[in-house]
């Protein structure tokens, strides 16, 4: 059978230069890409666009640029005809700043809420740097002489010459830290009990630690505090009745605690059965085997998760406010309050600087956590 | 003899393992016993009664929103439980709603492929899930509410609504006998939809043809009620607040604790809900759509029948999670004084009585019934859903 020449298709004449197609490197590839992509999306872009030229200049505007940095009182912050429509009123927080940070710890021992404050960056620093030399000898440090410390140097112990300071008088930052300080260096042993408690083959351990757990974790920890704050007096004798700051801690610590049980069995059911095993085939009692061979792999696999748990404690350390503890949140509310300092503008200034500061310590602890995490991902890759 | 020690016996491990309960039961009973001797000596030396019989006395306290009837001088404890109860839900219900829909949106926007759109939806989340939440309930009913003009310069709008640092005062509805023909016909209008619904679907299977079912659906639900409402010379009548001197007089009065609370607690949510979606729908593998495409599915159908299904699966359950903690959350009401359910019975209440224990113990159930019920529903669905393997 020929092949005829209409049988098939054959190009006789060379095809028509097409145009070079649209650029997809460089920035108006880029552009074209994640920005022009569609009309949809070129709506989308001129809508973001749009807001953003007009919120951002008016924040420039109120923060920095009309924003008031230095005065004595409230005249500072009010309408004059230098500054018609002023921002922002930091000097208000420059003048209340070590109120902020120490409440009303008496002026001559703050050297002591810094050296406090010292001790305890050098601790979180040397758990959270997973290269630092001994870090077991770091998390002993952290977990039984920091405390011992701490109190020695906050509450006084007349004893080394250190004159005693009542809760009372504690306030600000100083707070926020020793509470969310205490909630995780209690919560973290707490809870790694609960949880073994909750996988024990022993049922009342089981009973006990599930009914704890699942309880605290279904009521709100305002009504913990209050259960702290108005029921803890009543369940003690009355001579023991533990002081308005401790019961707040008691009842913040063991909140934390139920939720760090979760956390924690989440890293223990992510070890491998096979792990067990092989620890009780070498004839390890069931302490060594979690001591040695379990918890350090679980509690390496949900470092970010813990990190994550003690986020939102001291996110919530912020609601021992409601019981009256003057925390960091609080004396920003009582400065704001100051008829000295009373102007339209003074509310915004507290609550935008005591943004900044949770801001920044949780954001820090949060690409923390992802850091950690892709390291893991990564070693668990290779 | 050699010096290896032995590991005990089973009948030893046993005994141990009894022993060790029976510790455990002795501790915790003990404190238990001890912590009620205590305060029931407390308690009496304080002369505070104990019992529940304080729930019939008359409150003898204002509160500032009561959905159901409630008068200081004649309403008791439990009638005031009963109205913080209902707040609590009705900040929590239209919060979820709230908090869902933007959640779903700012999610979404962080999977978009618009850069800026990704960019302003990331930042958001950050910023909102990094600063306390207590903090952006005082500063909305603070700084941003407390700055709303005062009752002599009252905003008013077009359509009867006055705004003011008192509150939103919107007109209120009055229906008149006749409304009920409307939800009548309501009813039989989303009955007829879902029978439409049913034949569609048959006489999809048998024949392939599909109906335009949700114009239909749409045209019945909204068509049917507005078309009567309008035949019927207009069932509803609105009554429009009127600014007094000292404060606003009728109308609905929308709290500015009330819109605080709700505010801060949606756009909090909404910021884990965020991630929540978008964790889902990046679990859904791409070869799923890609499939479906394959199959001559289009995007829309794509997206409702074969991505959307998937990711529910991983969201719904830290989805529910979220629901339970804004529901929690709900309870910081108490820092504004919106009158929740803490605010009202743990705050109010316990302050009138001084019954600790009891109040507490109520409050507490209360939470704890929520999320015991919750997550029961939550199994249920999570069954429901779950993979069918065959």
């Amino acid at each position: 059978m020929a092949a005829t020449a209409d049988s098939f298709y054959l190009r006789t004449v060379p095809a028509q230069r097409l145009p070079p197609p649209p650029a997809r490197a460089g920035a108006i590839g880029w552009l074209r890409a994640n920005l022009l992509s569609s009309p949809g999306n070129i709506a989308l872009t001129a809508i973001c666009v749009v807001s953003v030229c007009w919120v951002v200049p008016q924040l420039l505007r109120f923060f920095l640029l009309d924003a008031v940095w230095s005065g004595h009182d409230r005249e500072a912050c009010l309408a004059s005809p230098v500054n018609p429509e002023p921002g922002a009123c930091w000097a208000f927080v420059r003048v209340w700043l070590n109120y902020f940070i120490y409440g009303f710890y008496p002026i001559g021992e703050r050297w002591r809420v810094d050296l406090f404050f010292l001790a305890l960056a050098f601790g979180i620093v040397w758990l959270a740097w997973l290269a630092a030399p001994r870090r077991d000898i770091g998390a002993f440090y952290f977990f039984i002489v920091l405390p011992i410390l701490s109190f020695v140097l906050l509450s006084g112990v007349p004893m080394f010459g250190l004159s005693q300071v009542s809760t009372s008088l504690w306030g600000g930052i100083l707070v926020t830290i020793v509470v969310a300080t205490v909630g995780i260096v209690v919560s973290l042993p707490l809870g790694i009990l609960l949880a073994l408690g909750r996988r024990s083959e022993i049922a009342v351990v089981r009973l006990c630690s599930v009914t704890f757990i699942e309880f605290v974790r279904g009521v709100p920890l305002i009504t913990v505090l209050f259960m702290a704050s108005v029921m803890l007096p009543l369940f003690v004798p009355e001579r023991f009745a533990p002081d308005k700051l401790l019961r707040a801690l008691i009842g913040v610590a063991l909140f934390a605690s139920a939720y760090m049980a979760e956390v924690v069995r989440g890293g223990l059911a992510a070890v491998p059965r096979g792990q067990y095993e092989a620890a009780r085939a070498l004839g390890l009692p069931y302490w060594r085997m979690m001591a040695l061979v379990v918890l350090p792999q679980a509690l390496r696999v949900t470092l970010p998760n813990i990190v994550n748990t003690f986020i939102g404690l001291f996110k919530d350390t912020t609601l021992v406010f409601v019981v009256g503890i003057f925390d960091f949140l609080r004396t920003i509310e009582a400065a704001r309050a100051d008829p000295h300092w009373a102007t339209p503008v003074t509310s915004v200034t507290g609550y935008v600087f005591a943004a900044m500061f949770y801001f920044a310590c949780c954001y820090g602890m949060s690409r923390y956590a992802r850091s950690v995490e892709t390291r893991l991902a990564r070693a668990q890759r290779r | 003899m050699s010096d290896i020690a032995q590991p005990p016996s089973r009948k030893a491990r046993r005994f141990g393992n009894i022993a060790l309960q029976a510790g455990l039961v002795a501790i915790v009973g003990g404190i238990a016993y001890a912590a009620m001797v205590n305060a029931a000596q407390n308690l009496a030396q304080a002369h505070i009664a104990s019992g529940f019989g304080f729930w019939n006395n008359t409150a003898g306290f204002d509160i500032s929103q009561t959905l159901i009837a409630y008068s200081s001088s004649t309403s008791t404890f439990g009638r005031a439980f009963w109205v913080g109860l209902l707040n609590t839900l009705l900040v929590a219900g239209i919060g979820i709603a709230l908090a869902t829909v933007l959640g779903f949106i700012v999610g979404l926007g962080r999977l978009s492929r618009n850069w800026l759109v990704a960019k302003l939806a990331a930042g958001y989340v950050e910023l909102i899930r990094n600063v306390p939440l207590l903090l952006q309930i005082l500063f909305w009913y603070n700084a941003v509410l407390k700055s709303l003009p005062e009752l002599r310069d009252s905003v008013a709008f077009s359509g009867g609504i006055i705004l003011n640092n008192r509150g939103l005062f919107l007109p209120r509805p009055e229906f008149a006998a006749s409304f009920r023909y409307v939800l009548i016909t309501l009813f039989v209008a989303v009955a007829a939809a879902i029978a439409l619904r049913v034949w569609a679907r048959r006489r999809q299977e048998q024949t392939g043809q599909r109906a335009p079912l949700l114009w239909i659906a749409l045209a019945l639900i909204i068509g049917l009620p507005l078309g009567f409402t309008l035949l019927t010379d207009l069932p509803i009548r609105f009554s429009y607040p009127q600014s007094g001197r000292f404060n606003v007089l009728g109308g609905i009065e929308i709290l500015p604790e009330f819109a605080a609370l709700l505010a801060a607690l949606s756009i909090y949510t909404a910021a884990f809900i965020a991630e929540v979606v978008r964790a889902g729908v990046l679990a859904v593998s791409p070869g799923q759509t890609e499939a479906a495409q394959a199959l001559g599915l289009r995007p829309g159908t794509t997206l409702r029948l074969v991505v959307v299904p998937q990711a529910m699966r991983v969201i719904v359950p830290p989805l529910t999670s979220q629901y339970l903690n804004l529901i929690k959350n709900s309870s910081l009401a108490v820092a504004i004084g919106y009158p929740d359910l803490v605010q009202v019975f743990a705050g109010s209440v316990l302050n009138i009585t001084g019954q600790a224990v009891e109040v507490i113990a109520i409050t507490m159930a209360v939470y704890l019934a929520i999320s015991l019920v919750t997550s029961l529903i939550m199994n249920l669905y999570g069954h429901a859903i779950a993979v069918v393997e065959r």
